[in-house]
């Protein structure tokens, strides 16, 4: 299936959920990283569940608490 | 008011934009600015909005300069190291720009103080270095019903985003409790390049100043991210569901204002 990842388009294999993809990304802190398909939350709690699906668009937002 | 020719000749760049022009001018110099943290976002945010004419900005931050400041904190100078931020931040505001009257609040942002600090400005800035205050930022302006623009900055890279009250989700929407005390990298321990303060700092100016003037598109609903590295910005949409938020949602089950453990940046608390 074609999926997009932060942007870029992909080709991921059928059934992967949000959580195995935040590995396969190599994500930064994936603990604490807020995930979005098409515009939605995903609960952190249902990444495991959470399977995306063809033509689906992932957002990975990142903590960022410099500033000063 | 009318315009001095001084006033006319220092904002005529300002003056013939359409977007501006005298009324708009007026607007930003009646307006008024909060800047929390007068480091490496509140430094280059400052400075853009006195040379504005905003007519009066708020400057809030408890700490003094340190040497390690200057390599992103471009509003101190070598000769203003042990001085307090706020009072160099001041010193530089009012030498770039005799219109702006510069309000100075030395002191940490707390549950305590926040409420009374934000409530006679118009717009806040964000540029603080740590989760507690950007959380207790986020809170307050929900509830006392204030514009924000929030950022962070790491590395190469850094991240801003609008609150207007009403017009999308808030920061606790997209991000929900501040992580564990250094679960995630500060700019201490991380580094941060100085021109990132200088990029997204100018941007949260940008935001405030087209709030006042009503004019434009705010970062409303957006998460703008920017990788210097890879010299790619990206704004990127946020669900624009906010109801189920624990502070700007229906059933708000954040009340009263937090403080959350004090994680560091720079060995301070601000």
């Amino acid at each position: 299936m074609n999926i997009t990842v932060a942007g870029v388009k992909k080709e991921a294999a059928d059934g992967l959920t949000v959580a195995q993809l935040i590995e396969q990304e190599n994500v930064e802190t994936p603990q604490y990283v807020t995930v979005t398909i098409n515009d939605e939350f995903i609960e952190s709690g249902a990444f495991d569940s959470t399977v995306i699906k063809d033509g689906d668009s992932v957002e990975f937002l990142y903590f960022m608490g410099g500033g000063r | 008011m009318a315009f001095t020719n001084d006033q006319l000749e220092r904002y005529s760049r300002h003056i013939i934009l359409k977007e501006v022009g005298a009324k708009g001018q007026k607007k930003l110099l009646n307006a008024k600015v909060l800047i929390i943290g007068a480091g490496g976002l509140g430094a280059p945010a400052a400075m853009y909005l006195a040379a504005a004419g905003i007519g009066t900005i708020g400057i809030a931050d408890a700490d003094e300069v340190d040497l390690s400041n200057l390599q992103r904190q471009i509003i101190h100078a070598t000769k203003d190291v042990g001085k307090a931020k706020v009072q160099s931040a001041k010193e530089t505001m009012e030498a770039m720009n005799p219109d702006v009257k510069v309000n100075t609040y030395r002191t940490f942002v707390t549950s305590e103080n926040i409420m009374e600090l934000i409530a006679d400005y118009d717009f806040i800035i964000d540029g603080t270095d740590n989760f507690p205050a950007k959380f207790l930022i986020n809170d307050a302006c929900v509830m006392a019903k204030k514009p924000f623009s929030h950022a962070g900055i790491i590395r190469f890279k850094g991240q801003l985003m609008t609150y207007v009250p009403g017009q999308g989700p808030c920061y606790r929407c997209v991000f929900k409790e501040p992580p564990p005390k250094d679960a995630v990298p500060t700019c201490k321990q991380a580094g941060v390049i100085g021109a990132m303060g200088g990029v997204i700092g100018s941007l949260q100016a940008m935001e405030a100043i087209k709030y006042i003037l009503g004019v434009g598109d705010l970062l409303t609903g957006y998460l703008l991210t920017y990788d210097a590295l890879k010299m790619e910005f990206r704004k990127v949409k946020l669900p624009a569901e906010t109801k189920n938020c624990a502070v700007c949602g229906e059933h708000p089950t954040i009340t009263e204002l937090i403080d959350y453990e004090q994680a560091e940046c720079d060995g301070v608390h601000l």
